[in-house]
């Protein structure tokens, strides 16, 4: 692998910020389904069942024997790059402003040819190469061809390296960070995370200060990271950060929660459910508003661009976990919500990262049995989920089943959780 | 068992038409479908209602299509056809003419190509292209087809040994016949340096390598040879036509064209040999297809193209004449003008009406087509032989 580049100069002020333009993004429905599996980091194309053919681009029928029922399925992406070029000329306005631009043509061993952009790590034509699907900043999926000898877990560090495909990651490295509350284990836990990835800064957010604890003052002491007063229940508190730090966060981590388990029986009154709609629906809406126009101005601003925004979600976000049902119920507002914002990012490139984790090793799932996940662990599958693009995050083993679970049915999981599984 | 198609024996093609082309024009494509037409109606002595059918191609219609340019431009039809074949629309339109003309529907039938080009018509015109491009092309640089060209050249230079120097020489060549020919929006020689060092489009491919969009129209008659002859005016013989479209589906990038598989039926239909093609007419929107099409029509083995070239020279006055009017490269490619511009040629050539470009006694010529790339190579194939009246 070619080394990773050095620090990107600063800006110069007096230069007018690019507008952020988007490579085109209008796609067929049918090939949306790319997209819905780059969205979980997955490279999946459509296999017919009755003859085997594995096809692309994507199509309504299987183009051997005509079948319909297509399957999605998980590819390996091994191939041989067999023709490349470098663009110098492109028609859109994206592509002009990054020209050359270098694609190849890439034929999977599994059947189809694909076009796809040309990672720099790529030999020259014809050797091996491995396809990698991920979002562009239209958030549709992009198609990459990365060196076969890279490790699929090593995302990030080859995304690294090439300016071009930078933009089609959120990595953390040289980019100012917000961690709405740095209090939890979890908040520090994600603070030291992005120090260890290469963020220039991470401010983390602290409400009511006077009441500090001590895993945030040992955080404190790292170079990079600065408290600073924020309180999402508090729309001047958000209002006043927004101001202050608004136009410098690259990627926001809004992991302010509160949690507090049983449904609808166990606990009389609404003070409770208040609170969590307050911190976790109502806390995304007071940050989406102050902090959400201006990274959307920055979308484009260079190497160090606003790109990302991390929600906090719950698999409870997807169905009800009726033992802790008001919390479910906060969580699924939020998720609604984040989509909502995901599509006004969307027009700036800025990502909307939802994180949809099981249940966390904290005081508040106290009764639940393990596998549960611990806060390190959390905070590195998001600097991870980051590096490879993932939009839709399902961190660990229980949310992946839950994902499984909830992609097969959400009826049976529904009745499921119901009796408590 | 050998398959029998009908000849064209009682069948012509007649008054070939080419509207000057411009860079930039802010007419509709209407309005050059209207000139060629008029063009039509002038070289032939007939009038409108004469016209029995109409088969066209444009890109720059829309939301039109065929059926709204018989109202645009008053024309009463009993038969009507829409070719949306881009390179191919020219053998494919005089394809179904001549069936139509030899059964009876229609007694004469017009065959117009034609396109405008407004400042942005064609980036717009790509991004919607076509689904597979729009889901898998287009977002990939959006480099249009000057990238889907180079991924050919590339992949043909390393496999074949071509030169940069071969595909130059017959770009030169072309360009030397441009200068003989009114309409070539070319005007100035081009020389091997100029080529080589072009500023780069999409590597291997630098800019002589690439068509400029332009906008213009072709159109020609079609109508039985005694109506030809009652007309007096100058006709030409379809000895043989051929199309394919989408084959070879299953090779990992495309080095050759559906001409393969018929290639043998085109000669033997048309009762001549390689050698007696006085002219060759390739679609060229970039030299590599037309290096394909020298192989896949069997004027020489698989690869052999570059050697081909070297051996030959291309120009109208040379041994082997390669796009006799200059061909898109150096005329310019008006859209699916660009399918029609080596038929309307070929038609001047044989029947003795091409003036500055005439290859001396030229008789018989071939016109191939290649058309719509429709995500990684191009689907429609043609070819079809005519013949002078003194074959």
């Amino acid at each position: 692998m070619s080394e990773t580049p050095g620090r990107p100069k600063r800006k110069n002020p007096l230069l007018r910020t690019r507008v952020p333009l988007l490579p085109p993004r209008g796609r067929s429905r049918v090939a949306l389904g790319l997209t819905a599996a780059a969205a979980l980091g997955r490279f999946e194309l459509q296999v017919c069942p009755e003859c085997g053919t594995v096809q692309y681009p994507p199509r309504e029928a299987c183009h051997r024997c005509l079948s319909l029922d297509l399957v999605w399925q998980a590819q390996s992406g091994e191939g041989e790059l067999i023709s490349e070029t470098v663009l110098h000329h492109s028609h859109d306005l994206y592509f002009r402003d990054r020209m050359p631009w270098r694609l190849g043509m890439v034929r999977l061993d599994c059947g189809p040819t694909l076009l796809a952009h040309l990672h720099c790590g790529v030999a020259v034509a014809p050797c091996r190469v491995r396809i990698v699907a991920r979002l562009d900043k239209a958030g549709q999926a992009a198609l990459i061809a990365v060196s076969g000898r890279f490790d699929i877990c090593e995302g990030a560090a080859e995304m690294a390296d090439d300016i071009h495909l930078r933009e089609m990651t959120c990595d953390p490295r040289c980019r100012k960070v917000l961690v709405t509350d740095g209090k939890t284990a979890l908040g520090q836990a994600l603070t030291r995370a992005f120090v260890a990835a290469g963020a220039d800064i991470v401010w983390a957010g602290c409400a009511e200060p006077w009441k500090r604890s001590a895993g945030l003052e040992e955080v404190e002491r790292l170079e990079a990271v600065t408290v600073v007063p924020l309180d999402v229940t508090n729309g001047d508190s958000v209002k006043s950060l927004g101001a202050a730090l608004g136009a410098k966060v690259d990627i926001l981590i809004n992991n302010a929660e509160v949690h507090r388990p049983y449904g609808i029986a166990a606990r009389y009154g609404t003070e409770a459910a208040r609170s969590e709609m307050d911190v976790n629906y109502l806390g995304l809406l007071r940050l989406a508003q102050e902090f959400g126009p201006v990274m959307r101005a920055r979308g484009a601003d260079g190497y160090s661009s606003a790109t990302a925004w991390v929600n906090l979600l719950s698999v409870y976000a997807l169905s009800s976990f009726p033992t802790h049902g008001t919390y479910s119920a906060s969580k699924a507002a939020a998720y609604s919500l984040a989509q909502c914002l995901r599509a006004e990012m969307q027009s700036a490139g800025v990502r909307v990262v939802n994180v949809f984790p099981g249940p966390l090793d904290d005081e508040w799932n106290q009764e639940l049995p393990p596998p549960k996940m611990s806060a390190q662990a959390l905070a590195k599958a998001i600097v991870k989920g980051l590096q490879d693009g993932v939009e839709d995050l399902f961190p660990g083993e229980v949310a992946q089943e839950w994902l499984a679970r909830w992609l097969e049915d959400p009826k049976i999981l529904e009745r499921e959780l119901a009796i408590g599984r | 068992m050998e398959r029998r198609r009908a000849g064209y024996e009682d069948v012509v093609v007649a008054v070939p038409v080419s509207i000057p082309y411009v860079r930039y024009s802010t007419r509709g494509a209407h309005w050059f479908v209207a000139r060629a037409l008029r063009a039509l109606l002038e070289g032939s002595g007939l009038g409108k209602a004469d016209l029995e059918g109409l088969c066209l191609s444009s890109f720059t219609l829309a939301p039109d299509t065929a059926v709204g340019v018989t109202q645009h431009l008053g024309l009463s039809l009993r038969w009507l056809d829409h070719i949306p074949m881009g390179g191919a629309s020219a053998i494919v339109a005089l394809r179904r003419a001549l069936r139509a003309v030899a059964s009876g529907d229609a007694a004469i039938v017009a065959c117009v190509a034609a396109d405008t080009n407004h400042v942005d018509t064609f980036r717009a015109t790509l991004g919607s292209f076509s689904q597979f491009a729009r889901d898998a092309v287009y977002p990939y640089g959006s480099g249009g087809p000057n990238a889907s060209f180079a991924f050919l050249t590339a992949y043909y230079m390393r496999v074949f040994g071509a030169r940069r120097e071969d595909f130059g020489k017959l770009c030169i060549a072309q360009r030397e016949n441009a200068l003989r020919y009114a309409h070539a929006l070319f005007k100035m020689p081009l020389t091997i340096q100029e080529y080589l060092n072009a500023r780069p489009i999409a590597e291997p491919l630098r800019l002589f390598d690439c068509v400029m969009p332009c906008a213009g129209a072709e159109a020609f008659l079609v109508m039985s040879r005694a109506r030809a002859q009652d007309l007096g005016v100058s006709f030409a013989n379809v000895l043989a036509t051929i199309e394919r479209h989408n084959s070879f589906p299953e090779d990992p990038i495309q080095m050759r064209g559906g001409w393969l598989l018929d290639r043998e039926e085109l000669f033997a239909q048309a009762g001549v040999v390689r050698r007696d093609i006085d002219f060759l007419q390739t679609y060229d929107d970039y030299p590599v297809i037309s290096a394909m099409q020298m192989e896949d029509l069997g004027f020489c083995g698989k690869g052999e193209a570059p050697q081909f070239i070297r051996e030959h020279s291309l120009t109208t006055d040379g041994t082997f004449p390669v796009n006799t009017s200059g061909g898109q490269l150096s005329v310019g490619q008006a859209g699916a003008a660009g399918g029609f511009l080596g038929m309307t040629e070929a038609i001047r050539q044989v029947t003795g009406a091409a003036q500055g470009t005439a290859v001396a006694n030229a008789r018989i010529g071939l016109v191939s087509g290649f058309g719509m790339i429709n995500y990684d190579r191009g689907l429609c194939c043609g070819a079809a032989i005519l013949a002078g009246p003194k074959a």
